[in-house]
């Protein structure tokens, strides 16, 4: 089938399956029911890990029909988001580095939408460097562990039935070089998974505590103590599929973008048409670096860290965007009784800016990796963790 | 939309590059912006003899070689980057007018392009949108005015004039009555000169409604022209930068590794990358979409040229103190980039352009 046929199919099996409702619909329970109905039929329909292999319960195919697939589903709203991070970051680590026995129990489940997974990495003391986190992982004879610790800023974990978990399981060594990726089972006694209210209202993330959670054998991902190449192997998921747009909503409903703004101000006034215009160069310079880079892409050219300067000027603009709404708006943009969609806008923005590595972080990749600018002296390189600084303790 | 370079451009870029680095390095700018035309011919007769830059979007019926705008913009952006002194850029802008005066100029631009488009005659168009002048033609056809700033108007050998009534007129270098009197520049690698006009004998090369919409999209071009050379210049103040904070030690260490200068540096580059591919956007527009150059080339303007300066200003200021001296080259590069920046007018009438276009 050529690629044209391919799209053609998708866009015909779309148009007849999208069920056009999120998840987090009318009640979250019904939406996750809904959400893995839908993921069903999208794997029997076979397009559900089109790039993934085969034996695992993946459809073998290439990056074309992936993207093919992908520009018709931009199309449409897809309930997957639930399992956008499964899908973006903890299958592909499991397919990069699974044993075959983790693999086959996994994989094709997590494709169908018979489990979600999430990412247990961050720490209220390890954010943007992840690699100082706490939560510790003690060999039991049985040849499992036992977990106790606490992690932070965790998409879907309250849906959640698995997740990739980083853990500390040697203080002797320095940080990177002691820690190891698990596989837990969510529904285990000891995971408490609680909603964490953002500065929205809203609760996008949860924190999980674990306390003396224990995890059978076989359930290493990668090697004891080789954690962290493990951690950086989903890392480089998560930025693909963030810049790929996975589970990335367009700018269609944003109430702070240029063709939202341009309705509800009044367009006659010369210091409104600057500020406008300055929005829109600003959104047509990243859309159109944005076009270059997939472009790149499939002329065979890896983005890799460039990617982080696409990731760093989105938050510029989200930030940007949001603040010039609420400023040409005015005082009913934060005072309302029907809308509030600028106030929500503004609340928001500072996420984009945080969620993915910071807007420092991203510069230091940029500045690094782009660049190749010399890096900073690092004084915890070869440091024991257990004599470490880290967090906010001293 | 295609916003990455064919192999073409990419031997095309190369191509251009390593003459510049050969014929025209940055000691041989230095010595020929203080010659007395600013520029050494033999450069320019080599660069239009080797690889053809004045004609490259001259139509081949014209002697050109039928290039594309996306081919200029490569071009464009390499003698951006060594701040080639000489008429080359307003050579190009006039070539521009002419080739979409084509049809509408008759006999004028048939017989006046070839000489262009071979490198023999150096041209100039003025005044350039944004900017002041006033040229009349009187009743016997002789022009009768002033421009008060013209590139490389004291030594190009046809200037192309634009009159207050939107007809297009050819005068030659010398002829009678044309006064030409060479102003001091901010960019001591590009030349000016104000240009008067008494009585002076002039043809035309194209009026009324044919003129205006030739040089409507003209000018269009030319700023996506202007744009390439700009995303040059930035790209080259950003490399010199990043290299000297390689380099460059203090307190102990390189200052790149000192995130105060690593993050502005960092954002520099976003701005570079933005800036290339809306350069890449417009010129693919002039191309192959003409209903989206009018925005693309006010996009260019209003992101590139601001973009340009802001680099080639920081890219000064992370030098330190070096940066402020006569003898380094980033001085050029933040005049050549402010002088560009307002060479087709004040920077707010690209962005009024855009506004009236999009909102």
């Amino acid at each position: 089938m050529d690629l044209e046929e391919y799209q053609r199919r998708a866009r015909t099996w779309l148009a007849a399956n999208a069920p056009g409702a999120r998840a987090e619909g009318a009640s979250a329970e019904d939406g996750v029911v809904v959400a893995k109905d839908f993921m069903a039929r999208l794997h029997d329909a076979g397009y559900s890990g089109i790039t993934w292999p085969a034996e695992w319960g993946g459809q073998g195919l290439t990056q074309a029909e992936e993207r093919a697939f992908a520009a018709e589903a931009a199309e449409v709203t897809l309930p997957t988001y639930i399992f956008s991070i499964g899908l973006g970051m903890c299958g592909p680590t499991l397919v990069d580095l699974g044993t075959p026995e983790q693999k086959a129990r996994h994989i094709r489940r997590l494709l169908r939408g018979e489990d979600v997974w999430c990412q247990l990495f961050s720490e209220p003391g390890a954010g943007s460097d992840v690699a100082s986190l706490q939560t510790r992982a003690v060999p039991t004879e049985d040849g499992g562990w036992v977990v106790n610790g606490q992690k932070v800023w965790t998409s879907v974990a309250q849906h959640a039935d698995f997740g990739l978990l980083l853990t500390r399981t040697d203080v002797d060594v320095p940080k990177h070089k002691g820690l190891t990726m698990l596989i837990v089972d969510m529904r285990v006694p000891g995971v408490t998974v609680r909603p964490l209210r953002d500065m929205t209202g809203r609760a996008h993330f949860n924190e999980i505590f674990f306390d003396d959670v224990h995890i059978g054998p076989g359930n290493v991902v990668g090697e004891v103590n080789g954690g962290w190449a493990s951690a950086v192997t989903t890392l480089l998921h998560e930025r693909l599929s963030i810049s790929s747009g996975v589970g990335m909503s367009g700018q269609r409903d944003n109430p702070a973008s240029f063709e939202s703004l341009r309705k509800i101000v009044d367009t006659t006034d010369p210091l409104v048409r600057d500020e406008l215009v300055e929005l829109h160069v600003r959104t047509r310079a990243l859309a159109l670096f944005n076009a270059k880079l997939s472009q790149e892409t499939k002329a065979g050219i890896f983005p890799g860290a460039r990617g982080s300067a696409a990731k760093l000027l989105l938050a510029e603009l989200i930030n940007f965007g949001a603040d010039l709404a609420v400023s040409l708006a005015g005082p009913e943009a934060v005072a309302y009784e029907d809308g509030g969609g600028l106030a929500g806008a503004i609340a928001l923005a500072p996420a984009m800016s945080l969620g993915g590595g910071t807007n420092e972080i991203m510069r230091n990749i940029v500045g690094d990796r782009v660049l190749n600018l010399p890096p900073e002296p690092r004084v915890d390189k070869k440091v024991p963790f257990k004599d470490l600084k880290v967090g906010t303790q001293s | 939309m295609r916003l990455v370079l064919s192999s073409e451009q990419h031997e095309l870029r190369a191509a251009v590059r390593s003459f510049l680095a050969t014929v025209s390095p940055p000691a041989k700018v230095r010595q020929d912006m203080e010659g007395p035309d600013g520029h050494d011919h033999a450069v320019y007769r080599r660069l239009n003899g080797e690889l053809g830059l004045a004609g490259l979007v001259v139509p081949e019926e014209h002697g050109g070689a039928g290039g594309g705008h996306a081919d200029l913009a490569v071009a464009l952006e390499e003698t951006g980057a060594a701040l080639l002194p000489g008429p080359l850029l307003a050579t190009v802008f006039a070539t521009i007018v002419l080739s979409e005066l084509a049809g509408a100029g008759g006999m004028a631009v048939k017989e006046l392009l070839p000489g262009i488009a071979a490198g023999t005659t150096a041209a100039t168009v003025g005044p350039l949108p944004g900017n002041r002048g006033r040229v009349t033609v009187t009743a016997d056809g002789t022009l009768e005015g002033e421009i008060p700033a013209v590139l490389n108007g004291a030594d190009a050998g046809l200037i192309l004039v634009v009159t207050g009534g939107g007809d297009v007129y050819a005068v030659e270098a010398g002829a009678e009555g044309l006064g030409r009197i060479p102003l001091t520049t901010l960019d001591l690698t590009r030349r000016q000169a104000r240009l008067t006009f008494a009585a002076t004998p002039a043809r035309l090369v194209a009026e009324g409604e044919a003129a205006a919409s030739g040089l409507a999209r003209a000018f269009d071009l030319v700023a996506v022209a202007l744009a390439a050379e700009q995303l040059g210049v930035l790209r080259a103040s950003l490399d010199a930068i990043v290299a000297y904070s390689g380099l460059r030690m203090a307190f102990g260490r390189p200052i790149g590794s000192y995130q105060a200068v690593k993050h502005k540096l960092a954002d520099m580059h976003c701005k570079l990358e933005q800036a290339d591919a809306i350069v890449r956007y417009a010129a693919w527009a002039a191309d192959e979409s003409p209903g989206e150059l009018p925005e693309a080339a006010a996009l260019a303007q209003a992101y590139v040229g601001r973009a340009c300066f802001e680099v080639a200003r920081d890219h000064l200021l992370l030098h330190g103190g070096i940066g402020f001296t006569w003898e380094h080259d980033a001085h050029l590069y933040y005049k050549r980039a402010k002088s560009d920046e307002v060479l087709l007018g004040p920077p707010r009438t690209h962005r009024t352009r855009l506004a009236d276009l999009v909102i």
